[in-house]
């Protein structure tokens, strides 16, 4: 059972006291785009062994949204950020990148 | 008729679970829930002004006497008060927000939720039977707040002293939640871990 | 014979006698026995009997690690099977019985298994199925079944009287284990500071130290122990636990711990178990060693038993399983074991050690004491049945040709040792193998890792591989020391407490005995006792093709018992190696998976039983409901009154007269359950245009509007009447089940994609209680309660309005779900019920009658209303249910428009919802297919459509429903077959029903009723 600390309170919560949102940063894609970015949007995950980026709603608490890079392998949590950012933060790159050198995020 | 005539009645009817550790309902209690920009004296200071007391921090109850601030969420404050004050309170709140410009959105919310006092030694070691929070004094001391779970609901837990603690769950599960916390009180009495 | 022994027994008082019964007979015991001792203190050896072949078993174990006395305990509510006799502490009033018996334990049915066993080979249970069946069903099964299964379940009526509980702990440290390297971490750990805590999963502490003697710093090991818990208990830091084992260690350091609390003591007050919940930055698993058994052919006959289990049986409970013993040893710790039965007065007859050149120091203290030691030498074979007779020796490397027969009552074997490491490997931390211990050890360099991706588990002592007394203490000491510096103490220079004992010669790994055995003996050499697998059905597993470990595993069923093969691991592994020629470390080691040994049922249940199994949500008027005649029905975990059932009522009576109470003249719904979500802010209009198919910012203040709400995936995911209270303020209503997750939808979209929105939202539920005031009179009840003008002009369909009703603070909203007149009024919760009290006593001139969900469900249908759940079930889109009308074609976007457009959305051969009306008046089954000619590719039937929702309609007087059904719309008039409950393709026209295609408004489709 997993720990996060959620980024919007600060509280180190319980796997319980959170509920999973998928993988994060996706781009919406909405009336006027192509069947395949549609399709990509709506379907196509990465499911990545080793770093995955996800969302994580602090449910059982402030209530907010986060994500987290988390290793799917090794279940290493490499930190946790604001939903509001487009990708992780510099100091989640490096963390990342220590262990699994030249990490990119996915596209 | 403009005002009720008829008394408000909390969904345990005012129940008490005495022991060594009681569990008791609290009553009916007024609550205004205040979501905005808790970094905005613009919003500040109007909630401020009508609880009576500083802005709480981060996971903190501020205020006394009934009149309290207590940290819900970084955009949203639960303020106690006596029952029956916020019909009038919320709406002139929120009034003035409105007047001011100020993005907020006040409710009163006295009737949602029910306010569970526990009381007695080995208070902590109730607690901790039901929630995977850390429940210890170091980490959630009197004055401190967290919301989590009991047992499969959601509930706000608050310290107020080393004695007693406070537990807000919603109405629906208050029959729920006080024989889990009256469980909870009575199992191992004499079990003492922190 | 197995007896007490005079004098000796650490743990039993002698001054005190209980009683207890084993298979109904009355025996004497000591307080501090286990049922085990006690058992062989009453020569009770044949305790059980094995799985598959029933073949007699004894007592093998003085632990956890215990395969064959697996007893019931308890009568009644308290009856629980499968319990080790080993681990149970006996109280005066024991009740026990043997298991996995039939007739009885000394007469045996299933022994004929044993007979057979040449045909139950490995993989037999796989095998079976090839045989024929009828000759399964008739002749083998009823027996076999009868004598199959591992202990009895209790009886299905039976609840279990005793109360569970959780607890959640946080610390730095935990150290599961309290022998001497737990004592010493732990003490090492928190004297540096750290937050400890160490839990032992039996009744005493300090592990086998004082049972395998040696000093520490100069103390026989019980003294030191003794000082270890007095420093440790003046430790505020520090907490210990008894009777809690360590059962499980999961992802980022959260620990099972088990706690037997009152199973040794029946009566006390409180929970019998606990499930300890800890969260630790650092555990020490400290967790020990157990002996391995020796392959030999007959080492499963009650008597022979692990040559450390004897010696714990000697020294902690006085006790000894035989008067003449045959010890048998690749190793020098065995002749501890030899020295402990001497010492006891007990004739060790001989000593037969495998190894050419026999053992060190230890030999030769039990030479001097004249006892015969045969070097070279092994167990060809035990003979006796239920009770060892005769140990036939034969020369260690050889195929078993007997040298001598030695009369004797009991075999002490000693395998060596093979270190704990199941929780050290439960979150992946790896194992290398150690060759001069001939065992699997934590590799330091592969350890299981926490949240920061470092070590988080840290072996210590024995289950560090580090078995004798001086590397143990050494191993502890840094083990404390690393853990305190990891959870960020400071650790100064400490000296660990100097461990002494005597010098061993090194062992020789023996996994088959003798090493070149005939298959006549390894088909009797037993791997794992509790489900009867063999030296020989390994080998035949690995001739056959199954070469992987866990392939091997679950073939054989090798380690798959409720022991997990504790003692049958590391010997099964060496013999699968061996046969397939592969070093050991190369086949590896099979997966360890929690708990580390059985834990409770209600452990795990802790509190969530009975009425607290779930959370059941009421209604400020619950307790109305209950008090008259409700029959309640589950939604979400609300429970709404399905109908409310007057004396001499069936259900269906009851429902009829509801409806047709309401639609006569008043009826009165509990509408508490349905979610209200307040949606405020300057882009509050712009949000809900994106949340809703159709426009809701253009809705005027005081209006209501019925909303769809779609996910992004274009399906229908939740309904409702969304109120505008005010120029930046809407209250979205939602169905009862979707309050929660419409909110949680609503602040996914705020906070993760249009967070620069400026909207705030409040799921304000259960604030209000809310009751539908239905039917012809419900105005005049409005007018009768006073305070508000609800008139048709004042507050026409589908508005709202705020103020006092009855002295009630109300909102009345004036929509209807049921085509009556109707008002909706919300008043605050904890008045509810007052309020509800007062609409059925102003109402009573009129009838007012209360109505549940079915009356609700049926009125809606007859109105050809959807319903979420009923009409949707996540693949059906609004156009399916000619909702288009709530589509806007305005708006650039909203959630769902994009895969609107998908092709197969806008596909005509989609199931469009229609009205169906019975042929012969009849009620179709929810869920009945529309069957079509032809069959499709599984050669099933055709299907054209199916009923979402079907009901009895009392106002129509006939079987109604709503379907979804091809080109649907464009088929009025047309009648279908529909498949019954009990459906045959070969018997069609008993089991199909007929019924037209109508529209679904089959009631007042002007809307005549509601327009007054
Ligand atoms: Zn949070």
């Amino acid at each position: 059972m997993l720990t996060l600390t959620c980024p919007c309170c600060g509280l180190e919560a319980a796997e319980i006291e959170l509920a999973p949102g998928g993988e994060a940063h996706l781009v919406r894609f909405g009336p006027g785009s192509s069947d395949a970015e549609f399709e990509d949007y709506l379907f196509n995950r990465q499911a990545a062994k080793g770093p995955v980026l996800e969302r994580w709603r602090h449910a059982y608490g402030c209530g907010k949204w986060f994500l987290a890079a988390r290793d799917s392998v090794t279940m290493e949590v490499y930190g946790t950020y604001s939903a509001r950012l487009p990708q992780p933060p510099e100091e989640v790159l490096t963390r990342i990148r220590a262990r699994h050198p030249g990490w990119q995020v996915p596209a | 008729m403009s005002e009720t005539s008829y008394e408000p009645v909390t969904p345990l009817l005012g129940a008490i679970s005495e022991g060594a550790l009681s569990v008791r309902d609290a009553g009916p209690t007024g609550m205004i829930a205040v979501r905005g920009d808790l970094t905005d004296p613009g919003f500040t200071g109007p909630v401020s002004a009508l609880a009576g007391c500083a802005l709480p921090g981060v996971w903190r109850a501020s205020g006394h006497g009934g009149r309290e601030l207590l940290w819900m969420a970084p955009d949203e404050l639960l303020l106690l008060m006596p029952y029956g004050e916020p019909r009038l309170a919320a709406p002139t709140l929120q009034a003035e927000f409105d007047r001011q410009g100020v993005h907020a959105l006040v409710h009163d919310v006295s009737d949602m939720r029910v306010r569970l006092i526990v009381e007695g030694t080995h208070m902590r070691e109730a607690l901790a039977r039901l929630t995977p929070a850390d429940v210890s004094p170091a980490a959630l001391p009197p004055g401190s707040l967290r919301r989590t779970r009991i047992a499969q609901v959601a509930a706000a837990l608050r310290i107020v002293s080393e004695e007693q603690a406070e537990v807000l769950c919603f109405r629906s599960v208050a029959d729920y939640a006080f024989r889990l916390l009256g469980g909870a009180a009575r199992n191992a009495p004499d079990f003492e871990y922190f | 014979m197995s007896t007490r022994l005079a004098k000796g027994g650490r743990f039993v008082d002698r001054s005190s006698k209980i009683r207890f019964t084993f298979d109904g007979v009355s025996m004497n015991a000591h307080p501090g026995d286990t049922l085990a001792s006690a058992l062989l203190a009453n020569d009770r050896l044949l305790v059980g009997r094995s799985f598959k072949y029933h073949r007699p078993r004894g007592v093998v174990a003085s632990g956890a690690e215990e395969p064959n006395a697996l007893v019931g305990l308890g009568t009644g509510p308290r009856f629980e099977p499968n319990q080790r006799a080993t681990t149970t502490e006996l109280f005066d009033g024991l009740t026990a019985e043997s298991q996995n018996r039939w007739p009885s334990l000394e007469q045996d049915v299933g022994a004929v298994n044993a007979a057979l066993s040449r045909f139950l080979p490995a993989g037999f249970y796989y095998k079976t199925f090839l045989w024929p069946r009828a000759f399964w069903k008739h002749l083998y099964e009823p027996v076999i079944r009868r004598a199959a299964g591992l202990g009895k379940a209790p009886h299905p009526e039976s609840r279990d009287s005793d109360s569970y509980e959780h607890f959640h702990a946080h610390v730095d440290v935990l150290v599961v284990g309290g022998g001497v390297a737990g004592l010493l971490a732990a003490k090492v750990a928190a004297e540096a500071g750290a937050q400890v805590l160490l839990i032992e999963q039996s009744a005493h502490w300090g592990g086998r130290a004082p049972v395998d003697g040696g000093t520490i710093d100069g103390m026989t090991p019980e003294a030191w122990v003794e000082q270890t818990l007095a420093e440790l208990d003046a430790l505020p830091n520090l907490r210990r636990v008894a009777r809690c084992m360590g059962a499980a260690v999961q992802d980022h350091g959260y620990v099972l711990g088990y706690e037997r609390l009152t199973d040794h003591a029946p009566g006390t007050i409180g929970p019998r178990h606990r499930l300890w919940r800890i969260r630790a930055g650092q555990i020490i698993t400290a967790t020990g060693a157990i002996e391995r058994p020796l392959s030999f052919a007959g080492n499963d006959v009650p008597g022979v038993m692990l040559a450390s289990a004897m010696r714990d049986y000697v020294v902690n409970y006085g006790v000894t399983p035989g008067q003449k013993v045959v010890l048998v040893t690749n190793n020098d710790d065995g002749y501890r074991t030899a020295l402990a039965l001497h010492e006891a007065g007990v004739d060790v007859v001989r000593v037969l050690d495998a190894r050419p050149m026999g053992g060190g120091k230890l030999m030769e203290q039990l030479r001097e004491q004249g006892i015969r030691v045969d070097p070279g030498r092994a167990i060809a074979k035990v003979s006796g049945g239920k009770r060892v007779a005769t140990v036939h020796s034969c020369l260690a490397d050889g195929e078993g040709n007997v040298l001598e027969d030695i009369a004797c009552d009991a075999v002490a074997m000693s395998g060596g040792w093979s270190p704990v490491v199941h929780l050290w490997s439960h979150c992946g931390g790896k194992l290398r193998w150690d060759e001069a211990g001939a065992f699997f050890r934590p590799d330091p360099e592969r350890p299981p890792t926490g949240a920061d991706g470092l070590p988080m588990v840290i072996p210590a002592g024995a289950a560090n591989g580090e078995l004798t007394l001086r590397n143990a203490l050494e191993d502890a000491v840094i083990a404390g020391k690393n853990a305190a510096l990891k959870v960020g103490r400071e650790v100064g220079e400490i000296v660990a407490p100097f461990g002494e004992e005597v010098a061993e010669a090194a062992l020789m790994p023996l996994w088959i005995v003798p090493t070149k055995a005939t298959p006549d003996l390894r088909m009797k050499a037993f791997l794992d006792y509790q489900n009867d697998v063999k030296v020989a059905d390994l080998q035949l597993a690995a001739r056959e093709g199954y070469e992987s470990v866990e392939h091997a595993k679950r073939y054989t069923t090798l380690g798959m018992a409720t022991d997990q093969g504790k003692l049958s691991n590391i010997n099964g592994l060496a013999v699968l190696s061996d046969t397939l020629g592969e070093a050991i470390p190369q086949v590896g080691t099979t997966t360890f998976r929690p708990p580390y040994t059985p834990i409770s049922f209600g452990a795990i249940t802790g509190e969530a039983r009975g009425e607290l199994f779930q959370p059941l949500r009421r209604t400020p008027m619950d307790a109305w409901h209950d008090a008259n005649g409700a029959e309640w029905e589950p939604v979400g975990h609300w429970r709404r009154p399905y109908c409310y059932r007057r004396p001499g009522e069936s259900t269906e009576m009851a429902v009829n007269r509801e409806i047709l109470a309401t639609r006569q003249s008043l009826g009165l719904l509990d509408a508490s359950t349905l979610g209200k979500i307040v949606v405020k802010g300057p882009d509050a209009g712009k949000f809900l245009d994106m949340l809703y198919t159709n426009m809701m910012s253009t809705l005027p203040v005081g209006k209501c509007r019925y909303g769809l709400m779609c996910s992004e995936n274009g399906f229908l995911m939740d309904d409702g009447v969304v109120v505008r209270l005010a120029e930046d303020t809407w209250l979205c209503h939602t169905t009862t089940g979707g309050a929660d997750h419409i909110h949680a939808h609503m602040e996914d979209w705020l906070q993760c994609e249009w967070f620069d929105w400026r909207v705030y939202t409040a799921n304000i539920t259960e604030q209000y209680a809310q009751v539908a005031v239905v039917g012809p009179e419900a105005r005049i009840l409005l007018e009768k309660l006073g305070g508000m003008d609800v008139s048709k002009e004042a507050l026409p369909f589908m508005t709202w309005a705020e103020g006092t009703l009855g002295g009630f603070p109300a909102r009345v909203f004036r929509i209807s779900f049921s085509g009556e007149l109707s008002y909706e009024v919300a008043v605050p919760a904890h008045l509810g019920r007052e309020f509800w009290g007062r609409l059925l006593e102003l109402g009573a001139e009129w009838d007012v009658t209360p109505y549940g969900t079915e009356a609700l469900h049926v009125m809606r249908a007859e109105k050809g209303f959807i319903m979420i759940g009923d009409e949707t079930d996540g693949t059906v889109i609004p156009q399916d249910l000619n909702l288009g009308w709530a589509i806007s074609k305005k708006k650039e976007d909203f959630l769902g428009k994009r895969a609107q457009a998908r092709v197969n959305m806008a596909d005509p051969k989609r199931w469009k919802l229609v009205g169906l009306e019975t042929s012969d008046g009849g009620v179709l089954p929810t869920g009945a297919l529309a069957i079509a000619p032809g069959k499709n590719a599984n050669g099933q039937r055709n299907t054209q459509g199916r009923v979402t929702s079907s009901y009895f309609s009392p106002t129509l007087g006939r079987g109604i429903a709503m379907a979804l059904v091809l080109d649907g719309p464009q088929r009025m008039g047309e009648e279908l077959t529909f498949t019954t409950d009990d459906y045959d393709p070969a018997d069609e026209s008993k089991t199909t029903l007929r019924a037209t295609i109508v529209s679904p408004v089959l009631y007042d489709p002007e809307g005549a009723r509601n327009d007054v």
